[in-house]
Formats: structure tokens, sequence, C-alpha cells
């Protein structure tokens, strides 16, 4: 079993507790002993490791940053760093449980009844039910204020129409968050899979996240009972809020897809040898490439640890999570291409992690409020000026 | 039943390891640590004899410097309900009979049903800890134990032997064994496990707390790296090329072992 060494160039361990460690540590040698033998196979069958979900749950990695209802209670660089860990694997994992905690356990703690809580939250926590966020349409992604699903309500009912896409577990999922135009402004609804008038239906084609199901749901008609409305989110706030969260953990998840690629090429160019017998990492321009590589994941892991820190204080506004989120994204990717190039012919193979990493960050870079989009929130908050239109 | 486990902080395994000044020990500075791999077995075991008996205690005890504060950590994240610490910064300067001396005194306090540990340590890998601890207690002992179970008043345990020979045998508790790595599936700490090992009890004791004297009748004089040597023999069979086949035969059936 290879163990993954960490990829700390500037003692950046030392910002850390030793609780902070521990964590990373026990989410480490899962990722090492569950998530990296397997996921090669995952990746190219298109299918999702649904056998660790127990043990995910089990360890408290769903909803691992929130507070009640059989949550571990951690702080929010204790999530990243299990986040950057489970991405390490793969995005696609982390993609799910990113969702799991962040866009459905979330808006139920924050906004649900306690009916809702109690329902969904231990069984979400435990990995017994899974549950999808059903936000981006076919027509509005970057815009969702543009939505055009609708709520109406009938008696005591809400009758839900319309198409959501592009949604991480839909197909899989037990329970989904709803977004959907009322009378009232948009509202957040708790759906049960297997309601009347819901079906969802699994995007197939990707050749990025391949170990991760995407879905459209569909309402036709769907009644749901008043008590589905979430009574604490009204407006567009509401959802934007959860993804600000899921961006959180994106912007520490991608350092681990990052650190892998990294340390992947550096370990390869030390053995591989080219040109007199020497190893390819004695060349210059390799070096260059490894220097630009760590200099880039160290500023990222400084960005994350200190917008952590932000959180933990209640000082992390949506502005700064764009920064994360798109700076972090963006390094990552490059990264993966560079170490790509680093292997040659071996990069583009499946037994190296670096294609796939590769692919999946295509995938992070414009989900979850594209790279633009970020750009446009920081550009907003620099000029005072919004260019979104 | 109260169940106390013995278990070191090793350096990682696969680490680089070079041999510090003096050549008395290696280098720690750059090291990283974790439980002794056999420990971490007899841990779990532990764990499972309470969780099978649906009560108990189970105590981590742990003799070595400050920097094993993490390793007892991860025991109580893991399960363990309370952990004892002797704290001794200089291990390299205590032979076996004087770790078991220390380990002994800790236990006597505690007065369990049960004592586990691994079956050697991966760095100094003397084997006989568990075995000198027992003898210093005056209880029964079993080691490279495969499987347990509790009968009543006793604890039924299937030793290895050798070539594929296993001993099953009972014991009257207390006792202590040591246990064999790979006989139980590791559990991994869980985040809630983390965090509620910050509120267990740690109990930090020094060698003249337990009242032990300082000193070993063993000592170390000298670590080093394995060197390799190369060595040819030629078999001289003179006019007889069926002696020396004769001799290479015997070298690689008894010597090398390869036929």
């Amino acid at each position: 079993m290879a163990r993954f060494p960490g990829v700390d160039y500037l003692l950046i361990d030392s910002l850390l507790s030793e609780q902070e460690k521990m964590v990373r540590q026990t989410a480490r040698q899962f990722v090492d002993e569950q998530v990296v033998p397997i996921i090669k196979d995952h990746f190219r069958e298109g299918t999702f490791p649904k056998h660790l979900i127990p043990e995910m749950g089990r360890m408290g990695f769903f909803g691992a940053n929130l507070t009640g209802y059989g949550c571990a209670e951690m702080s929010n660089v204790e999530y990243g760093l299990l986040m950057q860990e489970i991405e390490r694997g793969d995005s696609g994992l982390r993609s799910f449980v990113s969702v799991q905690g962040a866009l459905v356990m979330y808006p139920l703690l924050t906004y649900g009844s306690e009916e809702q809580k109690s329902k969904w939250l231990p069984k979400l926590q435990s990995g017994e039910a899974i549950g999808c966020f059903g936000l981006t349409e076919p027509m509005f992604g970057s815009n969702p204020a543009g939505m055009l699903t609708r709520a109406v309500k009938d008696g005591d009912s809400w009758i839900l129409n319309g198409e959501k896409t592009w949604i991480t577990n839909g197909s899989v999922a037990d329970v989904a968050i709803v977004w959907a135009r009322t009378e009232d402004g948009i509202r957040g609804f708790v759906v049960e899979a297997g309601t009347p008038g819901f079906s969802t239906s699994v995007l197939h084609g990707k050749l990025s996240m391949r170990a991760s199901v995407t879905s459209s749901l569909a309402f036709t008609d769907c009644r749901v009972p008043g008590s589905a409305m979430l009574p604490g989110a009204k407006g567009l706030k509401a959802p934007l809020s959860c993804l600000s969260q899921a961006r959180f953990g994106i912007g520490w998840g991608v350092i681990g897809a990052a650190m892998d690629c990294y340390e992947t090429a550096r370990q390869y160019t030390v053995t591989r040898k080219q040109f007199d017998d020497k190893p390819i990492a004695a060349h210059q321009l390799v070096q260059l490439k490894l220097a630009d590589m760590i200099t880039e994941i160290t500023k990222a892991q400084l960005l994350a640890i200190h917008c952590g820190r932000l959180k933990d204080e209640g000082k992390l506004d949506p502005a700064h999570i764009s920064m994360l989120k798109r700076n972090n994204v963006a390094i990552a990717l490059d990264v993966a291409r560079a170490s790509r190039d680093l292997l040659g012919g071996n990069g583009i193979m499946e037994e190296y992690p670096l294609m796939r990493h590769l692919c999946n960050l295509e995938t992070v870079k414009t989900y979850e409020g594209t790279d633009h989009i970020h750009a446009l929130v920081i550009g907003e908050r620099v000029t005072g000026v919004p260019a979104y239109k | 039943m109260k169940i106390i486990v013995a278990i070191k902080q090793v350096p990682t395994r696969d680490s680089q390891l070079n041999v510090a000044d003096g050549g008395k020990w290696i280098e720690e500075d750059d090291l990283t640590f974790e439980i002794n791999e056999p420990d971490a077995y007899a841990l779990e075991e532990a764990l499972q004899l309470k969780e099978r008996d649906g009560e108990g205690e189970v105590i981590a005890l742990c003799l070595g410097p400050s920097r094993a504060t993490q390793t007892i950590r991860e025991a109580l994240a893991k399960g363990a309900d309370r952990a004892i610490h002797i704290e001794e910064e200089q291990l390299e300067g205590l032979d076996t009979l004087g770790i078991a001396k220390l380990l002994a005194a800790a236990v006597k306090a505690e007065n369990p049903d049960l004592i586990l540990t691994g079956l050697q340590s991966d760095d100094f890998g003397y084997g006989q800890t568990g075995v000198v601890m027992a003898e210093l207690l005056g209880i029964p002992h079993a080691t490279i134990i495969m499987q347990v179970e509790k009968q009543g008043n006793a604890i039924k345990v299937k030793r290895e032997l050798e070539d594929g020979w296993f001993q099953n045998m009972t014991i009257p508790l207390p006792a202590l064994l040591t246990i064999q790595s790979g006989i139980n599936k590791l559990r991994y700490a869980t985040l809630m496990g983390i965090k509620k090992a910050k509120t267990k009890e740690i109990k930090t004791v020094t060698a003249s707390d337990l009242g032990v004297p300082q000193g070993a009748s063993a000592t170390l004089d000298k670590v080093y790296m394995p060197q390799r040597t190369k060595q040819a023999v030629i078999f001289q069979g003179g006019d007889d090329p069926a002696k020396a086949a004769a001799q290479l035969v015997e070298k690689l059936k008894f010597e090398v072992r390869v036929i």
C-alpha cells in the first residue's frame, strides 16, 4: 500500500494543530487504502464507488463541519483538510461528499424545519440516505436568477414544474433540495425520490468526473406537501449561501488533486532517465516546471488555511471564497497539465492519476461558479460595479 | 473486563533512517512517527473485546517521550477510554528489563484483567517486553496470538507456531498476550472520535512517580547500517567436477537455502 507522503514545502504543517493533523491523517489513510487502489476502475467504467458510502458516513465525512444530528463538528480548516484528502483520491468522490454536506445537509440545518432536520439529517450524516441539490437548469447556469422551475400553491400542497440539470447524485439521491420560483420569490423544497411527477435521468457521455453520478431532474405536476418547503430559505441568497459552503470545500479539495499530480511527477522525474543516463529531474526545464508547481501549490495552501481561519471566525464572505475557488482550481489545472507533460506518454495512461485529475479539474473549473463568474465577483468587490450583464 | 494495551510510538514505516552523531541511535529530527504496527492490532483486539462484552474499559499505556502524545491521542480517537503516558525522553538508554519494569509498575496500579501488546516493536524488535512484563507481574502470558475469546474468568487463545501450526490454549485471568499483526481489521479513527479524544484523560507519570529506579543492565553500544559484503567462493573440484558440483549443491541447499 503506497502511502502519500504529503506536500509541504514551506513548513505549512506548523500552522496546523495536532487535531487538524489527525483529521488529515485519518482521511489520508482512508484514501490511500480504500480509494486510490480502486478509483481508476470506477473512472474507466463510469461508476460511483458506492460501497465507500457507509464507511465515509461512519468516519464522519458527511456534513463534517456542521453541528448536531451526529455531525462531527469539525472546524473549517479540518473540513478543508478532509476535502483535500478526498479530492486527492478523486474530484468525483469529493463532489459526492461536498453535495451531501454543503448542498443538502447545510440547507436542511440552516433553513429547514425541525421535522425536516430530524427526518433527514441523521440519515444523511450516516450515509444511509443520499441527497442532491437542484438549482442549475438547462437554460440557466451562471444566471440562476432566471430559473424557470415554478412552484404553485394548491391548497396545502405545492405543485412543481420544471427541469434541473448537471445535478451531482441526482439519480441515486433519496432526497432532493429543489429551488423553484414562487409568487413569493425563490424558495427551496425538500422532495423525496419516488414522489409522483418527479423523475431523474443520468447524463451519459461525460469525459470528466466519470466516477460521479450526474443527472437531470424533471418535475411534471409534482405535488409535495406544504411541509416540504424550507421555511427559512427566502430568495436566491439561500441557495447561494449553500454554494459558498461547497465552493469553500472545492478551494481546499483541488489542492489535493494538485498535490497528487505534483508528487507523481516529482517522483517520476527523479527516477526516469534520459540523455546520458541522467534523471530527467536533472534538466533545467523540468526543474522549472516543478518549481512553478510547488510554488503555486504552496500559495494555494496558504490561501486555503487563511480562508479557513477566517471562516472559523465568521469573517469569510462570498467574495473571499470566489478568490479561493478561482485561484486554487486554476493552479490545480495548471499543475495537472504540467505533470502530465513531465510524464510524456505515460501521463495519459490510467496507471497514473494525472489524466484523470486533469479531466476532472476541467469540470471543477466551471461548476459551482465558473472561473469567469468568480472573476466578476472579485471585480465587483474591488470596483463596486457589477459587470455580470 | 479492564484491558490495558501497551503501545509504542516508532518511526513511520518506509522512513529514511540515518545514524545519529555518536552512533548510539538514529536521527529523529526529520522523522514522522506512528503506532507500532503489532500494537495497533493489540489495541483493535482490545476494543473489539470490549465491544463484544458490551462493557469494560480499554486503557492505552505508552512509555515514550513527549512526542508520543500524538500516538496516544490516536489510540484515544480510535476508542480507548483513557491513557497513561510514562514520559521518558531517552528510550534508547533503557533495556528490555528497564522498559518492562516501568510498564509493569504502571499496570500494577490499575489491576487490569487483561494486558495486550504487540508481539514486538518495529524499531528495537526485541520481542521480549510483553513477556518480561508478565513475569514481573507474576501472571501467565502467551505470545504471537492470532485469536482471543473470553470464557468466563479465563481467556481462550490461538497461538501461531512455526510451519503453519497453531496452538489453542485457555489461560486464567489476569493474563498478558502479545498480539500478532493482521489478526483483525484495523478501524479508522473517526472525526467524532478525534474530537472526543481531546476530552479523555491522559495521565502523565515519570519513572520516579512509579518508584522504579533508573539504570539498565544492558546498554546499546552501537547502531549502524547493515553492511553489504560480497563474498566469492570458488569450488576447487580439481579433476573431479562431480565433487565441485556436490559442494555447490550443499551450499545452495543448507547455506543459501534456495533449493
